[in-house]
């Protein structure tokens, strides 16, 4: 089955022991220079945002049907059935489609580097695979990034809002969001004011290109037999007419002048 | 007379391309980071701009390509030449600045064996090894009729309508897909330009732009060879670029409509003036080539052509920036590292173009030899005629 985060803002204290253990497991710098970095970057795969005294993590949503993944033209990104979406550097030639694909912006490259990768949360493959939780969820003190089965955690997001309604915006983020995400999120504020995008499709995103890539062998085929027949079609007028302009010019000196004579002379040269 | 002229030109040519290598240095030894304005919150710049741009010039060569082979409209056998010599040179200038823009482009070859078939940029990748391939053989006969290798010629022209074939469904798939790239931008690309028709804009401004590009290309070699086409054969090409223009036009006008964005035009922003501006760059051209008296003025022909061609580097820009600069909550301008290589990946362009047109058969002889009977041209024209 797989495995989801939930992040629940409510409960979080903004400690940023998360960044501290994301960085450790994926072998990133981490100072209190980094600490106060208010985004996402290629040191930097998950952060928590402050405003006043709410707090939201930035971090990999691991969609579901993820646009990075179709966007990626040697499938260096990967959805795995267990919910990570990773990354395969090996394959990766640089074109940042991925950048650009992805609603939320996640994907960060490594900009100094002279052969640069792209870099991102990917909800710690090998973890998860090893049926452990992810590093920043094993880490929170108050619980607020949990990590489970995603049906039963949106379940457990479903009772929170029931049980304290006042408490919550009336909405679990990354439910239906581009298709439904592996980070789902829970907040006293709006997402927007974190810059999570507001009016996200409710399809996943790569059924937009998907539905025009499915076209391309119809047009193969039928292009290539319209176009075919079409020359085909040509093709015959001319050479009956240079048949028909032979035996003209063979028989009469006053055949018709201009541009089937022309269009013989062509042929036969 | 001339040759002050060309002097002069050639300076600018070899200073934008010494600046451009100069760059191109500094892009290798520095990485991206240091010599692009590229960030993570703004990926894609000033190359892919260029990019979509290079591969519309392209969009003439399969347009003459199935006028001339599959519709059989031997009139315009003249114009093929150069169109798929400018097509060529279009996804020269694609890879090239592929090849700069890349993180790793080294690895330019991994979609040759690593595959993702759901991927619009995996479709782009094979459609321009393909398509470049189809133009080699399309524009292969020039080279060789130079050569004089009869029994290849032969064997090219055997084979010539299923390429032929081949590069017009090659090209419809590459032309729209480029389109097709930002379909998956929703939520990012300006309302102004995303559309779900993306794809069909792309592949008809294509057309429109291959056939500018034609006029364009015939009056510099006028101006530099004497060899140009017949201007009646232009002629023909600025109605059907009035047409095209207009339903081009029309088409974005009724995708506006039906997307019910019209309001954004009165909003003041700088999104509002580069898509009038791009408008503009194609309405009055089209407006012009609808008037008879343009047609008699090959200058005032030309002149179109450039508008034309101008409305669709906006275009491109705009979809490529100026779109996505709302979105990103960044500004961005292209460092002059950026300007000065794709400046001289035009130069390039212009310079190979230039040598193509004076060492092989790409135009037609010069109309004053052309009365004269002498045993070089008639040489050269059975030549012309062994593309068929």
């Amino acid at each position: 089955m797989s495995k989801a985060l939930l992040y629940d803002a409510t409960m979080c204290i903004g400690c940023k022991q998360c960044e501290v253990a994301c960085a450790t497991e994926n072998k990133l710098p981490y100072n209190d220079a980094i600490a106060a970095e208010q985004k996402q970057s290629d040191h930097k795969y998950t952060a928590v945002l402050t405003k006043g005294d709410k707090f939201m993590r930035r971090l990999c949503m691991n969609c579901q049907d993820p646009a990075c993944a179709s966007a990626c033209p040697v499938a260096a990104l990967r959805k795995t059935p267990s919910g990570p979406v990773i990354y395969d550097e090996g394959r990766c030639m640089g074109c940042r489609y991925c950048m650009l694909a992805c609603p939320f912006s996640v994907p960060k490259y490594e900009w100094g580097k002279l052969l640069p990768k792209v870099r991102k949360c990917t909800m710690c493959p090998d973890r998860v695979a090893a049926g452990k939780q992810t590093a920043c969820a094993e880490i929170c003190p108050t619980g607020a990034t949990k990590f489970g089965e995603r049906d039963d955690l949106i379940a457990e997001a479903q009772q929170r809002i029931r049980d304290n309604p006042g408490q919550y915006v009336k909405h679990i983020y990354g439910l239906s969001e581009v298709g439904g995400t592996s980070v789902l999120l829970l907040s006293s504020v709006p997402f927007e004011q974190f810059g999570y995008p507001g009016d996200m499709l409710s399809e996943a995103m790569p059924l937009l290109t998907s539905r025009v890539l499915s076209k391309v062998p119809d047009v193969v085929t039928l292009g290539g037999v319209l176009l075919g027949g079409i020359w085909w079609i040509t093709n015959r007028r001319v050479v009956v007419a240079a048949a028909e302009g032979s035996e003209k010019r063979s028989s009469a000196a006053g055949s018709k002048p201009g541009k089937k004579v022309k269009g013989i002379q062509n042929e036969k040269a | 007379m001339k040759k002050p002229k060309f002097g002069f030109w050639q300076v600018v040519l070899w200073f934008v391309l010494l600046a451009g290598g100069c760059s191109l240095i500094l892009r290798f030894t520095q990485g991206l980071g240091a010599t692009t304005n590229l960030s993570d919150e703004f990926p894609w710049g000033l190359w892919t701009g260029f990019k979509l741009f290079s591969v519309a010039l392209a969009g003439g060569g399969f347009t003459l390509a199935a006028v001339v082979h599959i519709f059989n409209l031997k009139r315009y056998r003249p114009v093929l030449r150069p169109m798929i010599l400018t097509a060529f040179l279009g996804y020269s200038m694609f890879i090239c600045s592929l090849i700069i823009d890349l993180g790793r482009p080294y690895r330019i070859w991994h979609p040759v064996v690593m595959w993702n078939d759901h991927s619009v940029m995996f479709e782009i990748a094979w459609c321009v090894m393909l398509y470049t391939t189809v133009l080699i053989l399309e524009f292969a006969p020039a080279v060789l009729e130079r050569l004089g290798w009869q029994r290849a010629l032969g064997w090219l022209r055997g084979v010539m309508v299923p390429v032929v074939i081949l590069g017009v469904i090659l090209s419809t798939l590459h032309q729209s897909s480029l389109g097709s790239l930002y379909l998956i931008v929703p939520g990012k690309l300006y309302p102004l330009w995303y559309s779900p028709f993306q794809p069909v804009f792309f592949f008809i401004s294509a057309l429109c732009a291959g056939l500018a590009m034609t006029i364009f290309e015939s009056w510099h070699s006028r101006k530099a060879f004497g060899k140009q086409l017949e201007q009646s054969l232009l002629v023909g090409l600025g109605r059907v670029l009035a047409v095209g223009l207009a339903f081009y036009l029309a088409v974005r006008l009724v995708d506006l409509a039906h997307r019910g964005v019209f309001h954004l035009l009165l909003l003041p922003r700088t999104e509002t003036y580069l898509f009038i501006l791009e408008i503009a760059f194609l309405f009055v051209p089209m407006l012009l080539l609808f008037r008879q008296r343009i047609h008699q003025n090959p200058t005032a022909l030309y002149f179109c052509s450039v508008l034309t061609l101008l409305g669709f580097v906006t275009n491109r820009m705009n979809v490529a920036i100026t779109g996505l600069e709302a979105s990103s909550g960044t500004y961005y301008f292209p460092r002059w590292t950026e300007i000065s290589i794709t400046m001289s990946l035009v130069a390039a362009g212009f310079a190979v173009f230039w040598l193509a047109v004076k060492y092989l058969p790409v135009f037609p002889p010069a109309r004053e030899t052309a009365a004269m009977p002498s045993p070089v041209l008639s040489a050269v024209s059975d030549l012309s005629h062994a593309t068929s």
